[in-house]
């Protein structure tokens, strides 16, 4: 256990000191979901979105998501690349703990989203979000917690495949339809009633219900327990799908 | 470079019985590598030589844990293969042929890390590296990135990274191929001085055979996933050869049948 705990500190600090090298990365991650924020945000200031809470309320939360989801899915990008240059061999046939190289990864991953998350949630203050700060901290929770089940799926199937060409057609075929069901951009409040039904098999839409909810400061409703529910569940399947495989194909 | 008494050895530090490792293809299983016996003696540099497709890099890479056998054991530096791979890997240092350094980290970084993995404390792992580093000629480039290393330099930090944590053996895979003649007979010295000062065990992969009759006191040459044939490379000259005047080249193919797998009969010159 101690070694666990050891051997994570030592991957997360490694993939740490490599994400502040490459600060361009880390803006260029940002910039979706900022120009979502700058160039669509006005479009809905004066849009009736069917919710409790202004626009800003409405959107922010579901950027957080969106970040998150797209951030995350693509992590498995790093170890393809360090597939290539025998990186993953070299760390295989040393004894550090193999759940270590996935958890490291991880936490560094969910860094790197919360300190995007809060670029975001700063530059959304200055075009007019506001929200209470329990909100915002319990949206953060949210994200964090989606960020760690989508990055754990990302690098199993990561050690799975060998070439970014078979990597990036799955992860896409799963994000895009996965951000529009969710009702990111837009609420699915407003949605005719057969996309709602649809939109209620992808767990993503309870998580951006959420965070909404968190940001008008609605805490006992049942969004956000419900929210916490899908989070957990996801987060603990995600998890065990990521060490199943990553054991496997790293034995 | 051929001590006698090598070729019996006496202390086995790696010692294979039946190893085996069968793939699923869809034209059914495939056995790459069909039973090997192996024991290599404590202190002693191996060369390990066979044909493309003989089961060479297979065998390798079951006896630094990467892959499962799927018959046969093995014990490796007082490990049991199967039983406990994360004590053998302790044990071995592994130095692939593609490194497995990240081009866009410095030396100094790549090199505590890895002893960081071998759970060695921070300060020590530190001091390992800058120790390395001054062994293997590599301190004035310990805060340059990785990409920005010549091949000579890359191949001496490949083999630094398998040493941070001072293995018993170190399993080399084809360590100088792709570099030019003065870096190879830098690197023959390095691996020589390794073995000399450090007592560490060499069990080594390659296609040239100049290189492992410079290097390895013993041969150990596999084709077709068996062992076809071991010795010191006199006593193999003599053997298959027709005579200690023969070279190694006509050695192995007499032993082999062939030049490689791809090669044969095509008159292409003789890799092995």
């Amino acid at each position: 256990m101690s070694h666990l705990i050891t051997d994570t500190g030592v991957v997360f600090g490694r993939y740490t000191r490599q994400m502040l090298g490459s600060r361009v990365a880390l803006l260029f991650g940002l910039l979706q979901p900022l120009l979502f924020l700058v160039l669509f945000g006005p479009l809905l200031e004066d849009v009736p979105l069917g919710g409790s809470g202004d626009s800003w309320q409405t959107l922010v939360p579901g950027l957080l998501v969106q970040l998150g989801l797209f951030s995350s899915a693509f992590a498995g990008f790093g170890i393809l690349m360090e597939k290539n240059t025998g990186v993953i061999e070299r760390m295989r046939v040393t004894p550090v703990s193999r759940l270590a190289l996935l958890l490291g990864r991880i936490l560094c991953d969910v860094l790197q989203l919360l300190a995007q998350a809060l670029v975001l949630v700063v530059t959304g203050m200055a075009f007019g979000l506001r929200a209470p700060v329990a909100g915002v901290l319990l949206g953060f929770l949210f994200v964090g917690v989606l960020a760690m089940s989508l990055a754990s799926l990302s690098y199993a199937l990561a050690m799975h495949v060998s070439t970014p060409q078979e990597f990036a057609p799955v992860v896409n075929a799963v994000n895009l339809p996965a951000m529009l069901l969710s009702g990111i951009l837009l609420p699915m409040a407003l949605a005719p009633a057969w996309l709602d039904a649809v939109s209620h098999f992808v767990p993503f839409r309870y998580l951006v219900d959420a965070v909404r909810a968190a940001f008008v400061g609605d805490y006992g409703s049942g969004s956000v327990a419900v929210g916490a529910l899908v989070a957990v569940v996801m987060a603990s399947v995600s998890m065990a799908l990521g060490t199943h495989f990553f054991r496997k194909a790293g034995a | 470079m051929t001590p006698a008494e090598s070729v019996q050895p006496v202390q086995p530090v790696l010692l294979t019985s039946c190893l085996t490792r069968a793939f699923r293809t869809k034209g059914g299983p495939v056995e790459a590598v069909r039973g090997i016996d192996l024991s290599v003696g404590r202190g002693e540099i191996l060369g390990f030589l066979g044909p493309n497709g003989a089961g060479k890099t297979t065998t390798l890479r079951m006896l630094t844990t990467l892959l499962t056998p799927t018959a046969g054991s093995a014990t490796v530096a007082g490990h049991d293969l199967t039983e406990d791979p994360a004590g053998v890997r302790r044990k071995i240092g592994y130095v692939a042929q593609s490194g497995g350094v990240d081009p866009n980290v410095p030396v100094r970084e790549e090199l505590v890390t890895q002893a960081r993995f071998y759970r060695i404390p921070k300060a020590e792992a530190a001091a390992r590296a800058e120790e390395l580093a001054a062994r293997l000629g590599l301190s004035a480039l310990l805060d340059r990135k990785c990409a920005s290393l010549s091949g000579g330099q890359r191949r001496r930090l490949d083999i630094a990274m398998g040493l941070t944590h001072r293995p018993e053996i170190l399993f080399l895979d084809e360590p100088t191929t792709g570099l030019d003649p003065g870096s190879r007979a830098e690197l023959w010295d390095l691996i020589r001085t390794l073995n000399d000062e450090l007592h560490t065990t060499v069990f080594l992969t390659t296609h040239y055979l100049d290189e492992a009759e410079a290097l390895a006191g013993r041969l150990v040459i596999v084709d077709r996933g068996k062992v076809a044939a071991e010795g010191t490379s006199e006593a193999l000259k003599a053997e298959y050869g027709g005579g200690p005047g023969a070279t190694l080249q006509e050695t192995f193919i007499a032993i082999t049948g062939h030049g490689s797998a791809a090669g044969r009969g095509t008159g292409a010159p003789v890799a092995v």
